[in-house]
């Protein structure tokens, strides 16, 4: 850069980008999610062509690009099929959460694809891919994926 | 069919924060840079494709806000969100759609300027997932784990990736972080999200990178020898995490094999010379390498024991520091795009392999690398 910017300390500009959103569910996660709230069961969607059962469900199958209309009851236990325990307090870390966090991918009994969420009552080091696990669900339910409180070992 | 060339590319020094210069200033340098490389000037540009990301940028419509320092004042110019790479496949086929000759791609990304853990959670679902604080650190650290299970992958052979793409850092001028480290620092550098390491991770860096794309009749009239297309092909695989092996990148594996099937490629492991690939964390390295066919399924880590991928192996892989060195996040395959040009010029400096006719430049985009683009550029049209 030329001399005219000699002894010039560049600025900070503090900035922040604050937009509120409201995201519709949609018709299917309403579905899942009024289910999970009332009736504390989780649900996915199936493909009539290749019958894979989704989860979270979803309105079409990404691999036969038609639309699952079925819905079928899915298990609350399952199996780790990959984890990471976040050691630091990353920001996008829920703040009632503090670390060690241990996130899994979860396929629960009956679903083709897994699902994320947190591990609990057991020690980061103590877990394993291929561990056997059931869903806590939370005491007061909202509708979110926090219905669930977490999965823990079997 | 057409065929298309890169005739110049030019790139800012990747830095921790670029505090004297905005996005439009580092795209100012980063252009200037890549016309001078090509001895053009701006009028010798027919159109212009700017590679951003909104969320990074921290505003809608981030490309626009480079067009100008990018000579795209009265251009067609058009915006590309996703990896540096994914802007190039856009610019080579609007050279060999027959309306332009030439096309300037640029990336640019400043890591600095936000908080790139909340940028990357808000890549997931924001109805199923987003809540649950997942980034893409913790989301790699997932794939990391599922890919060491798989192929028996050591701590100490991801160790090793780190070790020696900062010490290639090292002869690169443009790195962030050249560095000599051994398997012990990394190992015993601070644990961010299990089975990763702080030396594991890259740094998220700013930086603007920009190349020159021609057309064939257009390819061989300003100063560069061009380095041509042979190949390129991009693939995504499912949006949803947990719809996928992450212990694999099925859409890489797709996107490599169709590049080398248009490249007239027959065994990826003895024709690629030289490849730049995208390192954003120690294993993602070894795991492309394995998926693009460059090494057979779980030898990755063996091989780069024995030296292979080292730059004066049998397979250069990162030559330049890859990104584990330096991460300006969007631009960074256009940075690997560069450098491999430069290789197969042979007038990259520092860094030279030996042997440098066809390269291999891979890009990606996404959780664990959902998307992925494979260029394959090579010294003889």
């Amino acid at each position: 850069m030329s001399d005219q910017f000699q002894g010039i300390e560049p600025m900070v500009y503090k900035s922040k980008i604050n937009v509120p959103y409201s995201w519709w569910a949609g018709d299917t996660a309403s579905k899942f999610y009024i289910t999970l709230r009332d009736e504390k069961k989780i649900t996915g969607t199936k493909c009539a062509a290749c019958n894979k059962v989704f989860l979270p469900p979803r309105k079409v199958c990404p691999s036969c690009f038609t639309e699952n209309k079925e819905w079928v009851n899915i298990s609350n236990e399952g199996t780790v099929i990959t984890f990471t325990v976040a050691r630091c307090q990353f920001a996008a870390i829920p703040s009632d959460k503090k670390v060690p966090v241990i996130w899994g991918m979860i396929k629960l009994d009956g679903a083709d694809t897994a699902m994320l969420h947190y591990l609990d009552e057991i020690k980061p080091e103590n877990v394993t891919i291929g561990m056997r696990v059931k869903a806590v669900f939370s005491e007061e339910r909202k509708g979110t994926i926090r219905d669930i409180s977490y999965f823990k070992p079997v | 069919m057409d065929r298309a060339a890169i005739i110049g590319v030019g790139t800012t020094k990747i830095e921790k924060s670029k505090i004297g210069e905005t996005f439009a200033d580092m795209a100012w340098e980063a252009v200037n840079n890549a016309l001078n490389n090509a001895g053009m000037t701006i009028d010798d540009i027919d159109n212009v494709v700017t590679t951003s990301s909104d969320f990074w940028d921290g505003r809608t419509i981030s490309c626009m806000a480079v067009g100008d320092a990018s000579g795209a004042a009265h251009k067609n110019v058009s915006c590309v969100e996703g990896d540096g790479t994914y802007g190039a496949f856009y610019g080579m086929t609007r050279c060999l759609s027959g309306s332009y000759k030439t096309t300037l791609v640029t990336g640019h990304s400043k890591g600095s300027q936000s908080v790139s853990s909340l940028i990357t959670n808000s890549a997931f679902d924001p109805i199923y997932e987003r809540a649950l604080g997942m980034d893409m650190v913790t989301a790699c650290a997932m794939q990391a784990r599922s890919y060491m299970h798989r192929t028996k992958t050591t701590p100490e052979q991801m160790a090793m990736v780190s070790v020696k793409n900062h010490g290639n850092a090292l002869k690169n001028p443009l790195a962030h972080l050249p560095m000599k480290i051994t398997v012990k620092d990394v190992l015993e550098s601070e644990m961010i999200a299990d089975p990763l390491h702080k030396l594991d991770c890259s740094p998220v860096s700013d930086g603007c990178a920009a190349v020159i794309i021609a057309h064939e009749s257009a390819a061989t009239k300003f100063k560069q020898k061009p380095v041509w297309i042979k190949g390129v092909s991009f693939c995504a695989d499912s949006f949803f995490f947990g719809d996928r092996d992450i212990s694999r990148a099925k859409s890489l594996t797709k996107a490599a094999k169709k590049a080398y099937a248009m490249a007239g490629i027959h065994d990826p492991k003895k024709e690629i010379d030289v490849a730049e690939l995208y390192d954003a964390f120690t294993y993602q390295e070894l795991m492309w390498l394995e998926e693009m066919g460059l090494a057979d399924d779980s030898m990755a880590g063996k091989l780069l024991e024995k030296g292979d991928f080292n730059i004066d192996g049998r397979l250069p892989i990162n030559a330049s520091g890859g990104l584990l060195s330096g991460h300006p996040v969007i631009a960074a395959g256009l940075y690997s795009m560069a450098a491999v040009v430069r290789q197969i010029r042979g007038d990259v400096g520092g860094f030279q392999v030996k042997k440098a006719k066809t390269g291999l430049v891979q890009g990606l985009n996404g959780l664990g690398g959902q998307s992925h683009c494979v260029f394959i550029l090579d010294k003889d049209k």
